[in-house]
């Protein structure tokens, strides 16, 4: 069994339940084990990163000590932003030696080490990469044959750090998606920024931004969009009431990836946290002929 | 027709605020900008902006602190690094705009009626005190202190988090918050 340190950040606890629900059962099925590092905190978002970029970077480096402590080498960050600030950490100590030497300094002061050892990878990376398709594609039992799926990747994952997949149009998770039988639809807007916290502060904009892309989806003729970020997921879910008052209704489901394979893997839909969803992902199954969640 | 008044005189200038620009992480690069427009071209944000990226950084690297500062340009920009991935000279944009809304917050000058700088630091207390975020919390503590009344737009989506168990009005914490905070205030005094 592969082990793997696993860093799940306040979404995955909170609005993004669904996501570590699946997540989980889904690398167990394939022999992945994901380990929580003790007492992690928020890896700062984009928020943090406004107020005060020094302490910015040392939230997100405690982490990554804290994984250095607990050995082993990769630390699974299935967040988009979490995935993005503890990149950005790394690469930013290593630019700037001046800044590395004072939150090493800090993390000494209170017992943590930072060696710059760990590799931070996202779960589309380790289950291309480490895993790989055709072992994958071994544990399908029942195919999603039929379902039309939109990919939508979000901005965080990809760009500007990742290097496992293309920055503008990324492959990792079209591939998975045909791995369950499905069918992705030609998503040019797969990158897109979905309006990030927008949504919240200025709606007229943010949530404008999150509608073109399922707008987009429905004349493209997904029956739902596949995604791996918490934050896409909550704004493309959760404002589509609002989007029913701006502009018109949608009635499109926004899973997780993991869900997705979750079902192809014949993993019972209770345990992939398909109650967490606010547009239920029944229709467009039942449509298709696939199980009802 | 009507011309609106666009003239910039270079006595408004700030040579200071010209030269900080150049010091700051990402900063590095941004007189190498020729002005491609690239940026604003990429940028799904950029036809809501007062100003699009390349004429920010334009502004900005000619000293024009109060409408940089002043503009929603910072608080749009959401950080989808489509620009820094694309500037063909590796200015890094995004960066750019980060420093921009610290200075903005430092000298307490918004763009009016954006609510970001508000959720910014509410976002940075709650992770200072308990190491972590409860969207929950946060979501209340900036609609009171901003526009109360846009409660009720979110109720819908409030009671539809609530329904699904996605929505906790319990606080999540880190258990070593003293670890944390002397970290914290270590990084306190140390130059930025």
């Amino acid at each position: 069994m592969k082990k793997y340190l696993y860093y799940p950040g306040c979404s995955l606890k909170g609005t993004g339940k669904a996501y570590e629900e699946s997540l989980i059962p889904v690398f167990k099925t394939l022999d992945a084990e994901l380990h929580e590092i003790d007492d992690w905190n928020c890896c700062g978002a984009t928020a943090y990163m406004s107020v005060d970029e020094l302490k910015a970077f040392a939230l997100a480096a405690r982490n990554l000590a804290i994984a250095e402590k607990e050995g082993g080498s990769d630390l699974v960050a299935p967040c988009a932003a979490c995935y993005l600030v503890l990149s950005k950490a790394q690469q930013y100590m290593r630019e700037y030696p001046s800044e590395r030497h004072e939150v090493s300094e800090a993390l000494k002061g209170v017992g943590l080490t930072y060696s710059d050892t760990i590799k931070v990878r996202h779960p589309l990376d380790v289950l291309i990469n480490d895993i790989g398709l055709k072992e994958i594609s071994s544990k399908v039992k029942k195919s999603l044959k039929g379902l039309k799926i939109a990919p939508y990747y979000g901005c965080q994952i990809v760009r500007p750090y990742a290097t496992f997949d293309d920055q503008y149009n990324p492959t990792t998770m079209d591939d998975l998606i045909k791995a369950c039988g499905a069918e992705v639809v030609y998503y040019p807007l797969k990158t897109r920024c979905c309006g990030g916290s927008l949504t919240g502060t200025i709606p007229e904009v943010g949530v404008r931004l999150a509608y073109i892309l399922l707008r987009e989806a429905r004349k493209r003729g997904a029956d739902m969009l596949v995604t791996a970020c918490p934050l896409c997921q909550f704004n493309l879910d959760g404002y589509q009431d609002q989007m029913k008052r701006r502009y018109e209704e949608m009635s499109m489901p926004i899973l997780y990836f993991t869900q997705i394979l979750g079902l192809a893997f014949g993993i019972p839909a209770k345990e992939l946290g398909f109650r967490r969803s606010i547009i239920s992902a029944n229709s467009a199954l039942d449509m298709r002929g696939i199980v009802h969640v | 027709m009507t011309y609106k008044h666009m003239i910039k005189y270079e006595a408004e200038c700030d040579p200071k605020f010209a030269e900080w620009v150049t010091e700051i992480v990402g900063g590095e690069k941004i007189r190498q900008c020729i002005q491609c427009g690239i940026c604003s071209a990429t940028c799904p944000l950029s036809l809501y902006m007062d100003y699009p990226p390349r004429k920010l950084i334009h502004l900005a690297k000619e000293g024009f602190k109060n409408e940089v500062l002043r503009s929603n340009t910072i608080w749009l920009c959401a950080s989808c690094y489509s620009c820094t991935v694309e500037c063909s000279k590796q200015i890094k944009v995004t960066d750019i705009m980060y420093a921009l809304k610290r200075r903005a917050i430092e000298e307490g000058v918004f763009a009016k009626g954006i609510p970001i700088p508000v959720l910014a630091k509410e976002f940075y207390k709650m992770v200072r005190s308990e190491g972590r975020t409860t969207e929950s919390w946060l979501v209340v503590i900036m609609l009171l202190k901003t526009n109360i009344l846009k409660i009720f737009g979110m109720t819908t989506l409030g009671l539809n988090l609530l329904r699904t168990g996605r929505f906790s009005f319990l606080k999540d914490s880190i258990k070593r918050k003293d670890e944390l905070k002397s970290l914290l205030d270590s990084l306190e005094e140390a130059p930025s």
